[in-house]
């Protein structure tokens, strides 16, 4: 054909990047420009890094150099960091892994504590191990904010500490932004010898992260949400913890997860996991003053408007997520796109239909409330104008998307 | 089309006409969004439906048409949406359908579905939403309101007549025409899909669809069967009045169906039997010739015209079926909840619920909902009374 994806590409709003109004850093946020020449550089170099010979120890040099580069920027130990190919896979290793090695030990483990507002990543893999593998899921609760309380997991451990297999929380919910004490959880967990996994996809590079102080036995982190490259991601996973493998082949690394190791995209994670670490407390002030702006211009602007998830410093700094009664959700968001503005109803959906959000749900919203959201999340590229461009759309987008009304 | 540029919104099913219906309207310098509709969806997951965040999973090929609209949305660059209105298909066809085969009735959803769905709450969604009109890949033309007139726009049948639509589109007001916009309607098939395949769209070689869309395997009576209960009756031949035999479910049973009734297609005197009538208060099947079935009087309910609407003793010609031949006809009552005609010549195999759909050349007259029909009585001696007394 001799065309590329690449040449492809064609703008469908007929806007200039320019013009456009990114509030979508919650799904991708866009490359760091020394990621992007990092990655482009290390897979000019090639090579493999199980090779034995000059090429492969030059790959090779490339994935353990950022293997300690990223443990270092996390307070983690560089043994711990298991590389994959993406935040979901290091959760369904984190997950089944640990399941089968644990039931494995011991038949008698074969319950899974989570919540009901993880990601999909998290929670499908969880729903698949109960209906194909004995899983018993015991869904904690969480408040209206989104939290899940320590509190509650103490208690179902002392009751049934010896048949958990694992504890997954996340660090920070990707729709509401709401943050967990996952301190207080790790460590509870940790008081009654049972697994803690939690899925910090969302608050690596947002909120301090020091893997040292919180001591998960699993954490999951993933490139395209900090400034990294898609495709990329990683499992901090204990020492000693033998998870048994999703992927068998060549045995790299620690023959959790076999495959040739992508050097290029690795050394971009590491990098942008260490700039994103690096920049957090001047990223979270700045960003979390944006998401202030743009939740009371918003409130100044369609009074009925309600903040869902945690207030203040309880959620993500780049987290602003809203219901706005008598809107359906899609409509808003398709009339703002129209208008050059991208934002999210939630998580993505399947085939495009849109669902009322679990996270709601899980929070004690009813199906309209949890129909009518829209998740606005601000990123290092994020500017006032941004927020002033989404504060002059909104109030027509809102009045049209009344008029056509809730199903 | 007017050559003004609109805000259109194209309903895109991820078949070819939708898809080549679009990309007219692109060409044409319209500014178009691709909407796909979700209308079933199958909430028989197989995971545990009471966990959080369960998904209700749709059916594969309701999916894979949602993934070929998503695609030829990204081929043409515009912008695509789906959007749910299962719910709203749910209540308002699925639920219609059900109803009307317990009733020992023939519904048709495909024209159910434009009249309460595409042309009622997506088009009425689109405008709120600030769009001008809706595009569908329909075969039928719209003609323009003409101003100097007065005249309101008006359906004609699609240039294709191996294709024409109008027959479903029939109960479309001419309000709702002035919202619509049918780019297909001077097109023939096999020229559409040389079109998809030169503009490089995937599916241009995928097949029509022909079945009813929710009724995954095309069998009709076993998905009945599966959601009413079973209506076992007895079998009449009509001439004779002679009982024939049973039937263990007369559900979905239609008039002038010849297989599947549970008997030997041909009688003893070698010839073909055809369902006439069916009664459900009675469990009734009524059996015989083809010619049996032969009506020239039909009683329907209200009918909805487009246009303004023809008094009695109206002259044109009539068209049961989807795909049919159309009949001389004359209108001889019409009312509020009534409409009454008289064909010129003898029509078979009238099965209630079904349409008849009156035009004027290539031109929609109006349509309405066929409830019974009666052999043949002169147009001069149809009294209401007689009407109202005509069985079957």
């Amino acid at each position: 054909m001799g065309t590329t994806a690449a040449d492809r590409l064609t703008p469908d709003t007929g806007l200039t990047p320019d013009t456009r109004v990114f509030l979508d850093h919650a799904a991708t946020t866009p490359i760091r420009p020394a990621v992007l020449e990092l990655v482009i550089d290390t897979m000019r170099l090639g090579g493999n890094a199980s090779s034995l010979h000059a090429a492969g120890r030059a790959a090779r040099r490339i994935v353990e150099q950022s293997r300690e580069q990223l443990a270092a920027a996390l307070r983690a130990n560089p043994s711990e960091v298991v590389f994959t190919a993406s935040g979901t896979e290091a959760n369904n290793l984190a997950l089944k892994g640990l399941f089968w090695a644990a039931r494995d030990a011991d038949p008698r483990r074969r319950v899974i504590l989570t919540s009901g507002v993880e990601h999909h990543a998290v929670l499908d893999p969880v729903r698949w191990l109960a209906a194909h593998e004995g899983c018993e899921v015991v869904y904690l609760a969480v408040d209206r904010e989104g939290r899940v309380d320590p509190a509650q997991v103490r208690e179902i451990l002392l009751d049934r500490a010896d048949e958990v297999a694992l504890v997954s929380v996340m660090w920070a919910n990707n729709e509401v932004g709401t943050l967990n004490d996952v301190k207080d959880l790790a460590h509870t967990c940790a008081q009654f010898g049972v697994l803690f996994h939690t899925d910090a996809v969302q608050a690596v590079g947002s909120v301090p992260v020091a893997v040292d102080e919180v001591r998960p036995d699993a954490l999951t982190l993933s490139g395209h949400k900090l400034g990294g490259p898609i495709g990329v991601g990683a499992l901090l996973l204990r020492r000693d913890l033998r998870p048994v493998a999703l992927l068998h082949g060549g045995g790299q690394e620690r023959s959790v997860r076999s495959g040739t190791l992508d050097a290029p995209h690795i050394a971009g994670l590491a990098l942008a996991v260490e700039l994103a670490v690096a920049e957090q407390p001047a990223y979270a002030s700045r960003v979390g003053q944006l998401r202030d702006l743009l939740i009371t211009g918003v409130q100044q602007v369609v009074p009925d408007a309600v903040l869902n998830g945690a207030p203040g410093s309880g959620r993500l700094p780049g987290n602003a997520h809203l219901t706005f009664p008598g809107c359906e959700g899609d409509a808003l968001l398709m009339l703002l796109d129209a208008a050059g503005i991208m934002c999210a109803t939630g998580s993505a959906c399947q085939a495009g239909v849109p669902e009322p959000s679990h996270v709601l749900l899980a929070m004690g919203r009813d199906e309209r409330s949890a129909r009518g959201s829209l998740r606005f999340s601000l990123g290092r590229s994020s500017q006032e104008r941004d927020v002033d461009a989404l504060i002059d759309a909104l109030p027509g987008v809102v009045a049209r998307a009344r008029r056509a009304g809730q199903r | 089309m007017s050559s003004e540029r609109r805000r259109i919104v194209a309903a895109l099913s991820g078949g070819v006409d939708s898809a080549v219906a679009a990309a007219r309207l692109v060409d044409a310098g319209h500014e178009v969004t691709g909407v796909h509709l979700a209308l079933a969806r199958d909430t028989a997951s197989d995971a545990p439906g009471s966990a959080p965040g369960a998904r209700p999973s749709r059916g594969c090929c309701t999916a894979q048409d949602a993934r070929d609209a998503a695609r030829i949305a990204d081929v043409l660059g515009i912008a695509f949406y789906v959007w749910d209105v299962s719910e709203a298909f749910e209540r308002e066809v699925i639920a219609d359908f059900l109803t009307e085969y317990a009733r020992g009735r023939t519904p048709h959803p495909c024209a159910r579905c434009n009249e309460r769905i595409k042309f009622a709450t997506v088009l009425n969604r689109a405008i709120a939403l600030g769009f001008d009109a809706l595009a569908t890949g329909h075969y039928a033309r719209i003609e323009p309101a003409d101003p100097a007139t007065g005249r309101g726009p008006t359906l004609h049948r699609g240039a294709d007549p191996g294709k024409d639509q109008s027959y479903v589109l029939a109960m479309l007001t001419a309000d709702q025409l002035a919202t619509v916009v049918l780019p297909l309607g001077d097109a023939h098939k096999d020229e559409v899909r040389r079109e998809a395949a030169r503009r490089g769209l995937t599916v241009a070689a995928k097949p029509d669809s022909h079945d009813i869309c929710f009724i995954p395997q095309g069998s009709t009576r076993a998905w009945l069967a599966a959601r009413l209960p079973a209506r076992p009756g007895r079998i009449v031949d009509g001439a004779t009045g002679r009982i024939l035999g049973e039937v263990a479910d007369l559900t979905g049973l239609t008039v002038g169906q010849r297989r599947g009734v549970g008997l030997p297609t041909i009688s003893s005197d070698q010839q073909r039997r055809y369902v006439t009538a069916i009664d459900v208060a009675t469990a009734t099947v009524t059996v015989g010739a083809l010619t049996d079935s032969e009506v020239t009087l039909i009683v329907g309910g209200g009918a909805q015209w487009c246009g303004p609407a023809p008094g009695v003793g109206w002259r044109g010609r009539v068209q049961v079926r989807a795909h049919g031949e159309t009949t001389p006809a004359v209108l001889t009552d019409v009312g509020a909840g009534r409409t009454v005609l008289t064909c010129e010549l003898p029509v078979r195999g009238i099965a209630p619920g079904q349409l008849a759909v009156l035009y004027e050349g290539t031109r929609v007259v109006g349509s309405f909902t066929m409830d019974r029909s009666a052999p043949g009585v002169a147009p001069a001696a149809v009294a209401a009374d007689v009407v109202r007394g005509v069985s079957g």
